[in-house]
């Protein structure tokens, strides 16, 4: 077991004040009988209006965070340590103060269509929430709807409202779970990979309509990719995550040229750079663990870490804060300025 | 806006859904079948008014009478007319099993929806009770429902519906499962769509094909078992005429020499049993595809 890190960070947001607290979070998962962590010693803050990014590889615990949130971990999971939202524990919720909060934080998926019932129209899909949850009426929700979809872009709503998801494309699919998440008033969004499943012009697209909509109506966003220079573009503060723990949070601004882990700079220097021209990618040695695979009791990145000493090898770092950022590495200070060039990887 | 000019603008459902497309894929057997059983309700709702004769006036005088001008079936062992008890005794043959298939289908897919959704203990518990259940025949049931509150047509339909509540719910079971861990789910729960919203508006419509297919089939059983019941006679109770009645009242004529009246009653449960498993296996087959 990882050590207790030091509370939450410096405030960084562009406002004091909490929406959000994940506070030393570990889930594990019941894997053939045996129980597994999947998260480990998460801690996270989202201020009102402020977007984090939690970028890490596939299975480094990115969703399964963003499914805590939501509370919909899988069956079986066992979480530990808290979750609170604007104050209240959340793992407390039930009946309609779980529906409430459900209504105050919207997700939206990678896979729009997958996420939409395939045989029921655009518009139920949209207005149920606004019906059963919040009681509006039918018309009124529809025209709420509406307003929504051109606010996203979709001019021609009450067409679409009738259609059913197969007939959108997903890039206009994806729009209408935007636009069905910020429906309810939610005062947080969870992104969870909401471009990956788009192509490369949809994604711009669809990206600045979800940031422009963020900060006009001051949403917080827990914004999730596996794309370094995207959740540096967009957030404010970035989260990097490692088998299933949290390696790092800094600004934005400072995350590409100024790492505070190891695995950060492996993870910025492995994304080619279009304006030169590399004889080779740069990837990390080995291949990312699960969060069930990593070793107790060492830095889980220490085997594929280009700056391992025995020491990591020998005790878990915890979260150390350092010039204003949050690091899980023993040797952060120590390495503070040589990371941005990581000419050691390529040996 | 680009996208949007290669969308379809039709705004028509997804194509082979909606009652009269998916019976139209039965083919010709299915729906045949489908006009014997419309043909059947018709009788079972309005076969009293359609009978020539009472079907329960005695006339021993006429007693195995054979066909004859305006008595087109002749006349049964008490000289009733067989025509007008064939059609009259189709409301209880009818809507006897129609109401075990209603009773037994809700009480299975609410049971596979509770279980599908809470998963854990309450499936435990409601997959455990199932095939406990499972270990009792329905006439056995039905039986002990006669025993208990006395022969008669409710008592054998509760009997046998709740004889037949474990292989819908254990059918259902599953597809709620499927249905439960589709990714749209998900989205509503985290929407805030309550439990029983998303159940009744998205899972159990989207199990419809399943459950109508599997009604279907489980009408068949049900007319039979119930038919089984009242020959036993612990259902509906003579002189009221029924299907199930008729053959055990009339099975000394096939001693003697008349079979007509029992064979025109088994006839129609074989007729109506047969179109309703044809139709039901199609309407599977096309669940499946």
């Amino acid at each position: 077991m990882t050590g207790p890190g030091p509370a939450p960070g410096p405030a960084a947001g562009p406002e004091s004040g909490t929406l959000l607290e994940v506070d030393h979070l570990t889930v594990r998962l019941r894997v053939e009988g045996r129980s597994r962590p999947v998260l480990r010693d998460v801690s996270l803050r989202i201020g009102p209006g402020e977007a984090v990014g939690l970028v890490g590889e596939s299975g480094s615990g990115k969703s399964m965070t963003a499914r805590a949130i939501g509370r919909l971990l899988p069956e079986g999971a066992a979480a530990e340590g808290a979750i609170r939202f604007q104050g209240g524990d959340v793992a407390a919720l039930t009946g309609s103060d779980l529906r409430r909060y459900r209504s105050q934080v919207a997700m939206i998926f990678q896979d729009p269509r997958a996420h939409i019932n395939p045989v029921r129209r655009i518009g139920d899909f949209m207005t149920e929430a606004l019906r059963t949850n919040l009681g509006v009426r039918p018309a009124e929700a529809a025209r709420r709807a509406v307003e929504m979809l051109a606010q996203v872009g979709i001019e021609d709503g009450e067409r679409r409202l009738r259609q059913y998801p197969h007939q959108l494309s997903g890039g206009l699919l994806q729009r209408v779970m935007i636009a069905a998440a910020l429906l309810t008033g939610p005062r947080l969004l969870l992104a969870d990979e909401p471009t990956t499943a788009l192509d490369v012009t949809t994604q711009a697209e669809v990206m600045a309509i979800l940031d422009d909509l963020r900060r006009e109506l001051h949403l917080g966003m827990l914004f999730i990719t596996h794309d370094l220079e995207l959740a540096a573009a967009i957030c404010d503060r970035t989260a990097v995550m490692y088998a299933g723990q949290i390696v790092e949070v800094r600004a934005s601004a400072r995350l590409h040229d100024d790492p505070l882990h190891p695995y950060t700079a492996a993870l910025a220097a492995a994304r080619p750079d279009i304006t030169r021209v590399a004889p080779r990618l740069r990837a990390i040695p080995g291949r990312p663990l699960s969060a069930f695979e990593a070793p107790d009791g060492q830095c889980a990145f220490a085997p594929r870490c280009a700056y391992a000493q025995d020491a990591c090898r020998e005790t878990a770092p915890g979260m150390a804060e350092l010039d204003g950022g949050l690091s899980r590495c023993l040797r952060a200070s120590e390495l503070r300025g040589k990371l941005a060039e990581p000419e050691a990887a390529d040996a | 806006m680009g996208a949007a000019a290669l969308i379809a603008d039709a705004d028509v459902r997804p194509p082979g859904t909606g009652v009269l497309g998916r019976l139209r894929a039965t083919g010709p057997a299915g729906l045949a079948s489908a006009g014997v059983i419309v043909i059947a309700m018709f009788a079972a709702l309005f076969g009293s008014l359609l009978a020539p004769y009472s079907p329960v006036l005695t006339n021993l005088s006429l007693a195995w009478v054979g066909p004859v001008g305006g008595h087109l079936l002749g006349f049964d062992g008490q000289g009733r007319d067989v025509l007008s008890r064939l059609l009259a005794g189709a409301t209880t043959s009818m809507l006897g099993p129609l109401a075990v298939v209603i009773l037994a289908m809700t009480a299975g897919a609410l049971l596979a929806v509770v279980a599908a959704w809470r998963r854990g203990a309450a499936d435990a518990v409601i997959s455990s009770g199932l095939d406990i259940l499972f270990a009792f025949p329905g006439i056995l049931l039905a039986v002990l429902a006669a025993a208990v509150f006395g022969a008669g047509l409710l008592a054998a339909a509760i009997a046998l519906a709740v004889a037949y509540t474990p292989y819908v719910a254990r059918v259902l079971r599953g597809a709620a499962l499927k249905e439960r861990g589709q990714p749209y789910v998900a989205a509503l729960e985290v929407q805030g769509v309550s439990a029983p919203g998303i159940c009744l508006r998205h899972l159990v419509p989207n199990m419809l094909p399943l459950i109508i297919a599997q009604a279907t089939i489980m009408f068949g059983w049900a007319m039979v078992d119930l038919a089984a019941i009242s020959f036993l006679g612990l259902g509906v109770q003579p002189p009221n005429p029924d299907w199930g009645v008729m053959i055990a009242e009339n099975q000394t004529g096939i001693q003697q020499g008349y079979p007509l009246p029992a064979l025109a009653a088994g006839i129609c449960i074989v007729v109506v049993v047969v179109a309703f498993n044809v139709l039901g296996e199609r309407l599977f087959a096309e669940v499946d595809r």
